[in-house]
């Protein structure tokens, strides 16, 4: 079966979809009340993300839709240093869209949802002209625990830079499906919890974090420096990506610097933590791959040291990254 | 003789100023990667020469290609390189947004795909290159008459390099010698630089695209001009064989002839654009006569920075009103034109 | 000024050839060439351009050997 404009138009149809899929999968106290919005008790500080997420193809090696939209958003909140407890999903779907895919979309996020220890809080569904495709947007809530403040702002010179894993492997994976480039590339598509909560139970001074997501580590790790007022030295030679991403990338042309990635994090952390850091990220899944790439220096820019001891500037991404030719 | 001694020597040089340019864009990238000029004696100067093919390229061609876009039952296929490169009415990314049919190819036999696939369509190529792609249209152009395949046009805007280069000796003559481009010369051979090497007297060698290959080049020219030699080298004998690759050569002489092509900055340059012949120019799309580029605006020194007679950082709207996202010329948005690179590494 | 590197071929059917650069596996024309299973293929544009006799750490070195043979005549 397809949907329809029938589908987004609020009546039978539509509540025959939230009753056999988003209902079924979704079900929680605050959901099932099926009120116009959910009441919620947020006391304290509270971070706040949303992202819309427009990905294709909608299921890939790795991951879909559905998980990138939660973990996308958990992790804009963990970066924060927030406990992530509440999402919201916004769905636009396209005339044409299988519903059986549509109801292994909203299933992987509900296990994702699960995993990462959020409640779907509230929802929307539209549907629009088109060729069977989706876009989800998610709104995420999380509550900052007492005394704790992560910002890209609390950098000083000293501080030493942290990286959880590979670059580059959603962004080839994507390229990779759409290309029909046969490999093994997965997306890295994960929720960074895991690491999140090792640094704070191990007692590490964490100044600011980032999810390294669109426009790469290079654009990220200058958004910090930027903000702090600070420059940044790299050593190119210890940051991480896997062979077969580093041929991909060769082969079109593109820098795995400036590729997204949806389940790896930039961490700065005081200078006399950093190997512990560097450890106790070891120890966690998605970690298992963390290098300490650089450091936190006076002056401003992002500085990348090369394999010969060359410096050049590492600007943020300028244009769409696209493949080339020359 | 190691990487580390090669470094030692270009950082003490401290002889006469040196001028040495490279003609090839994804040199001029390497060397910016790979920090070399802050390795090397700033006595020894790296100038970014005409060898990017998407910032020589004129604005006729941009517009000659979103025409065809832009046309009822013709879409076009081109490398990503292109899409940002400014025409008389906008980019051709710009123009997807009015309903340009673009697509970006990762190789130029994907074309003869869609063609079968989608029969009612005509395919415009936009054939962009130097001798390294150009055998690549030529055999994909060969496939498409072999399988009869009519749903094909090129637009060609391929160069070669010896031209452009001859052009530099004559109007360049402070140029002291050249890091040859690598993939060109896997196709052309080593053998093509002896010549200008021997009737300008300066010393021409082939590159790779590593931090070491580039280094080994830039010391070996270094040491010719000390010594007043001026010989045509080949460094990157692993790709390069000095006669060249000789099915490549044979195939775009059975496929192409030499005429007059434009080179943005340089002007039109004789014998030096490869354009359908014979059988084979049925396939072409209109890419003679595409030479008319766009005035620049007053100030812009687009011409003087592909030419190298001016580093980009020394145009007056350099990063202030030409920048990636707004640039005027290809120079600032092609990923391997200088102004663009400097741009990224100021 | 172009983007090219080695790729191993894997299999060759007719004009075309799998090659391997590093796990990712693509069809490349192969015909500028005349390729061996096993061989290195420098591959630009979806084109095979020329066979690579060293792999890349052992290209470095014997760079280093042509250059002090130049400087040495």
């Amino acid at each position: 079966m397809k949907i329809t404009m029938a589908h987004g138009s609020g009546g039978s149809a539509s509540a025959e979809l939230m009753k056999n899929i988003f209902g079924r999968y979704f079900s929680n106290e605050i959901l099932d009340r099926m009120e116009d919005a959910a009441v919620l008790d947020m006391r304290g500080k509270t971070a706040c993300s949303t992202d819309s997420f427009v990905v294709t193809p909608i299921e890939f090696k790795g991951g879909d839709i559905g998980k990138l939209c939660i973990c996308g958003t958990v992790n804009d909140l963990l970066m924060m240093g927030a406990e992530p407890e509440y999402i919201t999903c916004g769905f636009i779907l396209e005339e044409g869209l299988d519903v059986s895919v549509l109801e292994r979309i909203v299933a992987s996020m509900a296990a994702q949802a699960e995993r990462a220890g959020v409640r779907i809080a509230a929802g929307d569904t539209k549907v629009v002209e088109g060729r069977g495709g989706m876009y989800i947007n998610t709104t995420g809530l999380g509550r900052i625990p007492e005394g704790r403040e992560i910002s890209a702002g609390n950098c000083v010179p000293g501080d030493k830079v942290l990286l959880s894993g590979t670059l580059g492997d959603h962004h080839a994976c994507i390229l990779s499906a759409r290309m029909e480039i046969e490999n093994d590339i997965k997306s890295d598509c994960a929720c960074l919890s895991d690491i999140t909560a090792a640094l704070f139970d191990s007692g590490i001074k964490v100044r600011a974090m980032r999810d390294v997501t669109r426009g790469g580590l290079g654009t990220i790790l200058n958004e910090l420096a930027d903000t702090s007022g600070c420059g940044m030295r790299i050593e190119e030679e210890s940051i991480p990506v896997s062979d077969e991403v580093r041929a991909f990338s060769g082969m079109l042309g593109l820098d795995p610097l400036y590729m997204g990635n949806e389940g790896k994090m930039a961490a700065v952390v005081a200078a006399e933590d950093a190997e512990r850091a560097l450890a106790v990220m070891k120890e966690t899944g998605h970690g298992a791959d963390a290098a300490l790439i650089g450091e936190i220096t006076k002056g401003k820019g992002v500085t990348l040291m090369t394999r010969l001891g060359a410096g050049r500037v590492l600007d943020v991404l300028t244009g769409e990254g696209l493949p080339r030719i020359c | 003789m190691d990487i580390g001694t090669i470094i030692s020597y270009l950082q003490k040089y401290d002889g006469p100023e040196i001028k040495l340019m490279e003609v090839c864009g994804t040199h001029t990238s390497s060397i910016f990667r790979n920090g070399i000029r802050s390795l090397i004696s700033p006595r020894i100067r790296l100038i970014s020469g005409p060898g990017c093919p998407v910032c020589v390229t004129p604005t006729s061609y941009i517009d000659c290609i979103s025409d065809y876009a832009l046309k009822d039952g013709y879409e076009v296929l081109t490398f990503g390189d292109m899409m940002k490169v400014p025409g008389s009415a906008g980019c051709l990314s710009e123009r997807k947004g009015e309903g340009a049919k673009v697509h970006i190819m990762y190789s130029p036999f994907e074309a003869v795909e869609k063609a079968q696939t989608y029969p009612q369509t005509t395919w415009v190529v936009a054939a962009v290159g130097f001798e390294t792609t150009a055998p690549a249209y030529a055999l994909m152009i060969k496939e498409a008459a072999e399988k009869n395949i009519t749903n094909i046009k090129v637009v060609t805007a391929l160069k070669t390099i010896i031209p452009a280069l001859k052009w530099i000796c004559e109007n360049q003559p402070e140029i002291d010698g050249f890091i040859c481009p690598g993939h060109v010369s896997v196709i052309t051979g080593s053998e093509i630089y002896s010549e200008l090497a021997e009737k300008y007297r300066k010393p021409f060698v082939v590159a790779g695209f590593e931090a070491e290959h580039i280094l080994a080049v830039i010391y070996d020219i270094v040491k010719q001009l000390e010594k007043g030699e001026a010989r045509a080298d080949n460094l990157y004998q692993n790709a390069v064989r000095s006669g060249g690759n000789e099915k490549a050569l044979d195939i775009l002489s059975r496929c192409f002839e030499t005429d007059a092509a434009t080179w943005r900055g340089l002007g039109t340059i004789a014998g030096s654009g490869l354009y359908l012949t014979g059988r084979y120019a049925a396939y072409d799309g209109g890419s003679r006569g595409l030479g008319r580029d766009m005035e620049l605006p007053e100030g812009c020194r687009c011409a003087d920075v592909i030419t190298g007679r001016i580093d980009p950082a020394e145009c007056p709207m350099f990063a202030s009103s030409c920048t990636p996202a707004s640039p005027y010329g290809p120079c600032m948005v092609s990923a391997e034109g200088a102004c663009g690179i400097w741009y990224r590494n100021r | 000024m172009c983007i090219a590197i080695p790729g191993k071929v894997i299999s060759i059917e007719g004009n075309t050839a799998r090659a391997d650069f590093s796990g990712n596996i693509v069809s490349v024309n192969t015909g500028l060439i005349e390729p061996e299973v096993g061989q290195y293929v420098l591959v630009h544009a979806g084109c095979a351009i020329e066979v690579m006799d060293k792999e890349k750490a052992e290209e470095i070195i014997e760079l280093f050997a042509d250059l002090e043979e130049l400087e040495g005549n």
